[in-house]
């Protein structure tokens, strides 16, 4: 069935909102990675295999994740009338409980995190029932309570394998509204009054970048997702993949339609088979529903999506060599201009966004661009997802308003160290980042106050340090990262890179003496200053910002010696 | 990877964009490295010097030239694996496996004589929250101590 009129979409909805709350018990079960590595997909099974031989009156779901990870798997149960309760480190001996229990209206209270009784799903809202008194709120559990959710609004709660629920809760309407009521150019103007920035990390403003790409000379262009999630320590994107595809794909449709663009990529690294996966089914149900494909919408705009897949190559997530290996080439980058909007993908105009930058294109839509940069701060409005990782108590994946203090995402939503150690760092932005010290905590998370303490936002991996971690051996590990993925194309880089990996080496093997400090520091300027793309200007960050913040460290390795 | 198997895959990608990797990718997974008489095949098939193809399985750290053994481990040795003993848990691997930890052309991949295990390395799988992680053939394996190496690798048939 071809989706063309406001009647076609409502049935969808009405017909996902049944299977949302399908008037019997309802059991989801969160699989996205993390949750199946934690044996997520075994419980699924097991409790399938349970209902199909019993012939139970259950409906058995897979669900994204929620990003509370230290408590995976995590089981949600909806009773019909009474609060959605969200299950904790279930065991696959549970299975069976959960399931006789729902049966009889109830929940195992031991295993239960917490409970919803309405949810927000911005552009649907759904509202559960309450009772299970002694389980606490949704909202009562400081991890979720700083939390803002509006990328992550449907993940861990709606079924990702299954578009009518995407559907259900409200999902394309936005899509719709743009294709059938709204100028491309409106659109854009929307964009650009919502102020959203994008989410790569460079906080380009995405409506300037859509207005450039549609201002290019030619007809034949591309709009292109990074999912290229190169950074270590960041998985955002793969969890937004994994647990709310459509999102990403409403997103471009709607880019595309205001950009006049007929063609859609999504480069996604091949370390990712879950999302590649759940994407590619994403892409068949809504060309089944006609909302990829031709006439979409009976409004003879046409527009498709293909996966081209990269190959481990972390220098891929630069625009230019991004584009040469979408093309079959090596990942080089080129000297920048012309930039990507001009001459892109087999030398077309391209609109190049990152998957979270899509993402939020839907809500802006639905909900207005006044809404939207109600949320956060001034020049850095929307939320941001980040994942919560290293040595905090709460690892997890995180969504706040811009603006919201590294203090309060460490403390109040991450409960501070793990095993009860200090906290001593956090490192964000990935290997072109670095190291903030605990009294610097006060940092809002923006993009220019995260630059002014020497890092920068990045695609939002925060790994925390604590007591043990030594900082110089986190400087030559990211100089590591920076040499091995180096393309070897421009020298500053290439040899750069290499030497002040041997530096740091001699540093931590006790060897290194004053003159290498000063060495170290006028070769991170030179490669800062020097290189070809970003890769190689970023890469001294992790050393310039441990040797400001923590030279103790790197005096007592020298001090040692003499 | 006989020619039938191939053309199959090289039929699913008719479209340039993403073409030449995706392909790549597909004989990578299905063989677990890229075999020189198929990346010759490649070659004539769509029309690109060979040595392109070197250059791009050999600049993309997904594909390997050398075969792997029975089994491969792979170690992520992201930020957060990192900070959390990833390196501990290569050295116990290498230990127990008796492999030697040198790396050749700047690529670490390693097999054991007799074939059964290759232990290799990744720079993040994006599994970060359950650091430091490993997978085997694939499956993922979160929260590893070099305690509990022993019994993983006894999952897939390794005798103390």
């Amino acid at each position: 069935m071809k989706i063309q009129t406001p009647e076609d979409l409502d049935s969808v909805r009405k017909k996902g909102l049944k299977k949302l709350q399908p008037g019997r018990p309802r059991i989801g079960v969160g699989t996205s990675s993390c949750g199946i590595a934690v044996g997520g997909m075994a419980l699924y099974n097991r409790m399938h295999e349970i209902i199909q031989t019993k012939n139970l009156d259950i409906s058995l779901v897979k669900t994204g994740c929620i990003g509370f990870c230290k408590e995976e798997p995590i089981v949600s149960v909806s009773i019909p009338g009474k609060a959605q309760v969200l299950l904790r480190k279930v065991h696959l001996d549970d299975a069976e409980r959960i399931i006789s229990l729902a049966l009889q209206g109830d929940v195992p209270s031991d295993r239960a995190l917490c409970k919803i009784s309405n949810w927000d799903h911005i552009t649907g809202n759904l509202v559960y029932g309450n009772e299970f008194e002694i389980i606490p709120e949704y909202g009562e559990i400081p991890f979720f309570a700083y939390q803002k959710k509006v990328i992550l609004r449907d993940s861990g709660l709606i079924n990702p394998e299954d578009i009518d629920e995407y559907i259900g809760i409200g999902g394309y309407f936005a899509g719709y509204k743009a294709l059938t009521s709204m100028e491309p150019d409106a659109i854009i103007d929307e964009m650009k009054r919502s102020g959203l920035r994008g989410r790569g990390g460079a906080g380009f403003p995405a409506g300037l970048k859509w207005e450039i790409t549609k201002k290019a000379p030619g007809d034949e262009k591309f709009i292109v997702c990074n999912a290229d999630e190169g950074d270590p320590g960041a998985y955002m994107n793969r969890n937004e993949m994994e647990s709310d595809p459509h999102m990403l794909l409403e997103g471009m449709l709607i880019g595309a339609f205001a950009m006049g663009i007929h063609e859609g990529l999504i480069y996604i690294r091949a370390e990712y088979p879950l999302a590649i996966e759940r994407l590619i089914l994403a892409l068949d149900q809504a060309r089944t529903y006609g909302l990829l494909g031709q006439n979409i919408f009976n409004t003879g705009f046409d527009f498709d999506i293909r996966i081209a897949t990269g190959a481990g190559a972390f220098v891929c997530g630069e625009s230019t060599a991004l584009a040469a290996s979408i093309e079959g080439k090596t990942g080089r980058p080129r000297l920048r201009p012309p930039r990507l909007t001009e001459k892109g993908v087999f030398g077309r105009p391209t609109d190049l966004n990152n998957v979270e930058t899509w993402c939020n294109v839907p809500v802006i839509i639905a909900k207005g661009a006044s809404w939207y940069s109600s949320i956060g701060a001034k020049g850095n409005t929307g939320t941001k997802v980040f994942s919560l990782v290293g040595k905090v108590d709460n690892i997890g994946m995180v969504e706040v308003p811009l603006g919201t203090s590294l203090h309060s995402i460490i403390y109040d939503i991450g409960n501070g160290g793990a095993l009860g150690k200090e906290v001593k760092a956090v490192q964000t932005g990935g290997p072109s980042g670095g190291c903030i010290p605990v009294r610097l905590f006060d940092t809002p998370v923006d993009f220019e106050s995260l630059n002014q303490v020497g890092t920068m936002m990045g695609s939002g991996g925060l790994v925390v340090m604590d007591e043990d971690t030594n900082m110089v051996d986190i400087a030559r590990y990211f100089i590591n990262f920076a040499s091995g993925e180096s393309c070897g194309k421009c020298v500053p880089c290439r040899e750069g890179l290499k030497h002040m990996l041997l530096i740091l080496n001699r540093i931590i093997a006790g060897k290194g003496t004053h003159e290498d400090i000063d060495l170290i520091k006028e070769l991170s300027e030179t490669v800062q200053k020097t290189s070809l793309c970003g890769l190689g200007q970023t890469a001294p960050n992790p050393v310039l910002t441990t040797m400001q913040y923590f030279p103790e460290e790197y005096e007592r390795l020298i001090i040692q010696r003499e | 990877m006989d020619e039938k198997t191939l053309d199959g895959i090289i039929d699913k990608y008719p479209n340039s964009s993403g073409r030449i990797l995706g392909i790549l990718r597909e004989i990578q997974i299905q063989e677990r490295h890229i075999p020189m008489d198929t990346l010759k095949l490649v070659s004539g098939k769509l029309q690109v010097p060979l040595s392109e193809l070197f250059a791009l399985v050999t600049f993309y750290s997904f594909f390997s030239l050398k075969p792997v053994g029975e089994h491969l481990i792979t170690v992520c040795m992201g930020t957060p694996c990192h900070v959390k003993g990833a390196e501990k848990i290569l050295e116990t691997l290498e230990e127990h496996l008796g492999l030697s930890g040198d790396t050749q052309d700047g690529k670490y991949l390693q097999t054991t004589p007799d074939n059964k295990f290759t232990v290799e390395i990744a720079r993040c799988f994006g599994a970060c929250s359950m650091a430091p992680v490993l997978h085997v053939d694939g499956q993922l394996h979160g929260y590893v101590t070099p305690e509990r190496i022993p019994e993983i690798l006894e999952m897939y048939g390794w005798k103390r």
